[in-house]
């Protein structure tokens, strides 16, 4: 154990800033996993792999010369297609049935797509350089990387721009009276399966943006999806489906708790912390349903 | 009927030619002699995998073109078998046991990584199979007694250990304040352990000693640490992934400190993916193509890097040139020896007292090379931004002089 966050008033506002910043990227990863449980009741654990193939696709990009930041708009784009794509192969063969069944489904999309990953751009790390220096505050004392104050910005525009096309476009209604009621949406017309591809599509393309600013801010590797899984998964379990604000608030508050884990207990348990914190409000959550329960009783 | 009998007679044949290449595949055949190696070719070590592979495939083709091995008067050639282990320890040992059991193989060349080769090692040593690695070099490979494990590079605790020396001897001999942070592998954590004798052996102060995880592509904290504390000394090791992500970071928070030495900058390949923010960081390695040792197959590191481009089309890292000097070990052993014979063979690599290109070799009682020290080189950028690795230390093969201390961001 360490405190020493504590005892430098500049180190604690440094970790609170990175801890914010980096909660926004993460939400936005969420919201997608959000989307898609929300109407398709599926929980992709191939979430974090769409998300490491948009970064690939931002990397190969810088490789050729373009500015990564491109990526942000080209990346979304690709997995959009990539999205239905699985969605048409796979996805809409499991979608009506058990959540088990879909998250085996989804465990097996993981694997291939790390393996595939592997297999055509190799294991080595590799990163995008965006050149966008840093921003200097408080005499020096706190430092903040332009990249990652970008992707916050970004996020946060995709997840505006998100939004006001669920509530005002045609397709957004459709997917939320899909989520809502999906009979009564086939009933009244809505084409459900042509909600789902593009329900599929929508969240692969959120990833893809994610995967474009991650390798603009950290690393990639074919092996690293799962931490943004686990940590989508849990922003979702803490906000609860459908609950906008509530993932962007509990991003933010995954990003700084990470953070202040990183202090305090280590980087090595950095990770470890994230799980400890999803098994705990699991237990509260069941523990405050079963509560629940017997009040209805 | 008919049908069964199809199924007996494709049974038969298979059986049949199951048979036929257990038998092709023993230990010496004909005018072979056949090694086997576990090697990850897929998996989250496949590019070092492959810079293994490469390695021991441009040995085997050199020797045999020059020659091959004479043993009792005979010319033999090299042969490999390969396995596609994985990247996994467990898939490595029972790729191991099915090479000595069923392939027949009498003598192996070891896997890449640390991990891998304790994994493989007790199978080995169970069959009494005399292994020649290059690239395990976790000291707990060398202290566990393994008779038939053999090791041509330098264990992992003296990576790092000759940068705290250099920062005490560039302090003008007085102790410095030295930051850690290594992975939590087997091989970080010797490299860990090297740093730490050193720090006692010169009085110094770790004033940071942190912990990366696996998934690691965030280490601002410490890095925040580090500026708070203004070390002398900065070192990290954490695979390619601590090389890439420390030099990023560094970078952009504007971290200044007068020495940072780390691990794995050849793999990362460094100075490429980050330019002149790479500059100035001292690198451990194993080898480097300025090394003036020779041998009569590459004659000296210079034309081994310019072969090994020409037939693979990039830049050897030392992945390869230890890989390579393996064989050159198996085949100075095997006709030394002069038979084929496990124990005989065994004794005279426990013996081996040579130059190659890649360094002497001469190994001490667990099995590693104690004839070869490591190198440290220094990241050198020019004014067009062209990076280059130099060796800066120890001074007898130093191709350029350290700069230190590292000038501050600000001035840069």
């Amino acid at each position: 154990m360490d405190f020493m966050v504590f005892q430098y008033p500049m180190i604690t506002v440094q970790a609170c800033l990175d801890g914010l910043l980096l909660g926004i990227l993460f939400a936005l990863i969420a919201y997608g996993m959000a989307l898609q449980w929300g109407v398709m009741n599926i929980i992709n654990i191939a979430q974090g792999d769409l998300v490491i193939l948009g970064g690939y696709i931002a990397y190969f990009m810088y490789l050729y010369g373009i500015h990564p930041a491109w990526g942000v708009i080209v990346s979304p784009i690709i997995m959009y297609f990539i999205g239905v794509g699985i969605y048409k192969l796979v996805i809409n063969k499991v979608v009506d049935r058990d959540l088990f069944i879909s998250i085996l489904a989804t465990f097996g999309i993981s694997i291939l797509f790390m393996q595939l990953m592997n297999f055509a751009f190799g294991a080595d790390v590799v990163l995008a350089n965006s050149g966008y220096g840093t921003t200097m505050l408080f005499d020096n004392n706190v430092t903040l990387p332009n990249s990652k104050i970008f992707s916050a910005v970004i996020s946060i525009v995709f997840a505006i721009g998100l939004v006001i096309y669920m509530k005002k476009s045609k397709l957004g209604r459709a997917i939320r009276a899909t989520a809502q009621n999906s009979r009564a949406a086939k009933i009244l017309g809505v084409d459900t399966e042509k909600v789902y591809a593009a329900t599929f599509g929508i969240n692969a393309a959120l990833c893809g943006v994610a995967g474009a600013l991650i390798s603009i801010t950290f690393t990639i590797h074919p092996y690293m999806g799962l931490p943004y899984t686990i940590r989508s998964f849990m922003i979702v379990i803490v906000a609860g489906l459908g609950n906008l604000p509530g993932v962007a608030m509990s991003g933010m508050g995954l990003g700084v708790f990470e953070e202040f884990a990183d202090y305090i207990l280590g980087t090595e348990f950095r990770i470890g912390a994230v799980f400890l914190l999803l098994v705990l409000i699991l237990v509260y959550r069941r523990f405050k349903l079963s509560r629940k329960r017997e009040y209805l009783k | 009927m008919k049908i069964s009998k199809i199924i007996l007679s494709f049974i038969s044949a298979v059986a049949i030619l199951l048979s036929t290449s257990v038998v092709s595949f023993a230990k010496v055949v004909g005018d072979k002699i056949v090694l086997g190696a576990a090697i990850s070719l897929t998996g989250k070590y496949s590019s070092n995998g492959v810079h293994t592979q490469n390695g021991y495939n441009m040995a085997v083709d050199r020797i045999n073109s020059m020659g091959g091995v004479k043993v009792g008067g005979k010319t033999y050639k090299f042969e490999i078998i390969y396995y596609d282990d994985e990247s996994n320890p467990k898939r490595a040992a029972q790729l191991a046991e099915r090479l000595i059991s069923q392939d027949g193989v009498e003598f192996m060349l070891g896997p890449y990584s640390s991990g891998l080769t304790k994994a493989i090692a007790p199978v080995t040593e169970k069959y009494g199979v005399p292994m020649v690695e290059a690239n395990g070099a976790s000291r707990s490979l060398f202290t566990k007694g393994y008779k038939y494990l053999f090791a041509v590079l330098a264990p992992a605790n003296l990576y790092l250990d000759v940068a705290i020396d250099l920062a005490v001897e560039k302090n003008n001999g007085k102790p410095v304040t030295v930051a850690m942070a290594f992975e939590q592998d087997a091989f970080s954590q010797d490299v860990r352990l090297g740093v730490l004798d050193a720090i006692k052996r010169t009085g110094s102060k770790k004033v940071i000693d942190d912990k990366l995880p696996k998934e690691l592509n965030d280490m601002a904290a410490t890095l925040v640490k580090v500026k708070q504390m203004k070390p002398d000394v900065l070192v990290v090791s954490g695979h390619t992934k601590g090389a890439l992500t420390a030099i990023r970071q560094i970078a952009e928070m504007k971290v200044d400190v007068p020495m940072l030495a780390m691990t794995h900058c050849d793999a990362a390949k460094l100075s490429k993916q980050h330019g002149k923010n790479s500059q100035y960081a001292l690198c451990a390695s194993q080898w480097h193509k300025t090394l003036t040792y020779k041998d009569n197959f590459f004659k000296d590191g210079m034309k081994y890097a310019a072969d090994f481009e020409k037939e693979f089309g990039y830049d050897p890292p030392y992945q390869s040139a230890e890989s390579s000097a393996a064989l050159l070990v198996f085949k100075d052993a095997f006709e030394r020896a002069n038979s084929f014979d496990q124990k005989k063979v065994r004794d005279a690599l426990a013996a081996t007292n040579m130059q190659t290109f890649y360094g002497n070799i001469k190994f001490a009682e667990g099995g590693q090379n104690v004839d070869k020290p490591m190198v440290l080189f220094q990241v050198m950028c020019d004014g067009s931004g062209k990076c280059e690795n130099k060796v800066v230390a120890p001074t007898k093969w130093a191709s350029a002089k350290l700069i230190h201390p590292i000038p501050k961001w600000s001035e840069r």
